[in-house]
Formats: C-alpha cells, structure tokens, sequence
C-alpha cells in the first residue's frame, strides 16, 4: 500500500493489513456476549466500539459487528467465535483480505471528514462508530482520539479511498463545523 | 436536505446515505390473485400531498429498512418505526395528529 501524503496538518495514512472477522447474530442475545467474552472480545455498545484482549469489535448493525484483530489471526478468531456459538444462529466469516483501513489525524480531522461523510462530526465522541459513505462509497470509521479515526472500507476501492481522504485533508484551515 | 433518524442506528441520516423504498403498508397480491387486485398492487400509490409513510433503506449504513411517516411537502419527518408491522404504530399517528390535527389517514392504514 501507498501512503498518502500529509497535507495541511491532516495526516491520511494507508495502516498495515489486519485481521477482521465479519459477526452476524442477535446481539440482545446474551449468549452472544458470553461467546464473545470466551474468545477475549467485548460486545460494543450501539454505534460504539470495544477493546478487548483479542482485538477491537465494531458495532455495524443491531445483528452485525466487525472485529479487527491482529494479521492474520481472522481466520482462527472465526473458527473460535463460531465454537463458542455453537447452536446459536450466526455467521462467523474473516474478511481481513477484503478490507482496508486507513488512519486520519490531526487538528482538521474531523472537517477532512465532514467534508467526505454525510455525519455530525460536530459531536462526534471518541469511542464512537459511523458506518456511512465517504464519497461515493461505503465505508465505517471511528475516533481513536482527540482529532483521531480510523476508516474501513473495501480494499477494492483502496485507491479511491486514499485519494479522496488525502484530498479531503486539504485546505482544512480556516473552515469551522457548526 | 431530507434527514432521517434510523430508527436502528440512531442516527439522523441524511438522505443521500438512504434509499427510498415506496410506499409503505402495501398488502401484496401474487399472481394467483384477481387481475384487478394484482393491478392495483402494481400500480396503484396514493402519491399524496402531505402526510405520507413510506419504505426506507440505511443502505450506506446498517443497511436496514424502516417506515418513515414524513409530509412530502413540507419534508417534515413525523418519525420512524420498525419494518416488522402492517400499520404504523400509535405513537406515531398521534406525532401525526399532533402537528396535523385535521389529517384523515387515507385509505385508513388500520389504526
């Protein structure tokens, strides 16, 4: 992967691959937690995303949640959400190789995106998860810190996404949200 | 600029991030039915001037769909509800009723 350049005090950069696990089923079921406390995750909060000690799970949908984990490591992190559940309707599925992430920081942060994403990034909190569209295609992302986020989207639209959020860092000066 | 809360995710999503799906609360009828009903299934919408619900995707989001109850001309969203019922759900018609006192449901979504 390129790394996008720094412009305007808006760092846009291309991260190394990860691991992600794509988990489907109920989340009001608690046996869903349990499974994912087995396994060293913990179960996020609607539109939140939670540390634990196998890696970050990201909420995308009432029945959806995204882990990333180490390189790697998706495939064996799904086989084992998938014992854990075993007999509770779910999908388990490692789509690290489908994924890209992207880290985007800096004081204009959150206008670099504003720009981009059809979101509030006025009261966007750290911890919390947007899945939306940057552009013309989708894409999740989440504060990491103040002026921090990381951005998921499909690694066959890397390029365009790295283009768009290096473009988007531009000429952040200057501009104020509401 | 159109904006609509999901009633899943929580978020006022803006309308470009959603896709329209129609009129809502339309009872389907299959090829096995009378031509005219099945005509009328096809075709048939109410295409009102004011209160109006309809169908609603998060696509670019969690990619569910919901009922939204909105006036078409004023824009104004009266509130969204689950895609799991037949009929829009009380507390929504009196959000309705609360901000138009004269409105009569057409063709009376079963209340």
């Amino acid at each position: 992967m390129r790394d996008f350049a720094e412009t305007s005090g808006v760092r846009v950069e291309a991260l190394p691959p990860a691991g992600m696990v794509t988990l489907r089923g109920d989340l009001s079921d608690p046996r869903l937690g349990d499974a994912l406390n087995a396994v060293g995750l913990a179960l996020p909060d609607r539109r939140r995303i939670a540390a634990g000690s196998a890696g970050s799970t990201v909420w995308m949908s009432p029945d959806e949640l995204l882990v990333v984990c180490g390189e790697g490591e998706d495939r064996g992190l799904a086989a084992r959400l998938s014992e854990a559940l075993a007999g509770v309707h779910h999908l388990a599925a490692a789509v690290g190789d489908a994924r890209v992430r992207f880290a985007i920081d800096g004081k204009g942060a959150r206008i670099a995106l504003a720009k981009i994403a059809p979101a509030d990034m006025a009261a966007f909190e750290i911890g919390e998860v947007r899945r939306t569209r940057v552009a013309q295609v989708a894409a999740a992302f989440w504060m990491t810190g103040p002026d921090a986020f990381e951005l998921v989207c499909f690694r066959s639209v890397a390029d365009y996404a790295g283009k768009l959020l290096a473009s988007a860092a531009g000429n952040v000066e200057g501009i104020a949200l509401p | 600029m159109l904006l609509i809360e999901c009633p899943y995710c929580g978020v006022k999503a803006e309308e470009t991030e959603l896709a329209a799906g129609g009129e809502a609360h339309l009872t389907r009828h299959g090829p096995d039915s009378a031509e005219e009903a099945f005509a009328a299934y096809l075709f048939d919408r109410l295409n009102p001037k004011g209160v109006h619900f309809e169908r609603w995707r998060h696509v670019n989001g969690c990619g569910k769909w919901f009922h939204c109850a909105r006036d078409t001309a004023t824009l104004e969203v009266f509130g969204t509800y689950s895609a799991q019922t037949s009929a829009p759900p009380q507390t929504i018609l009196d959000a309705i009723r609360a901000r138009r006192p004269d409105w009569k449901p057409a063709n009376a979504p079963a209340e």
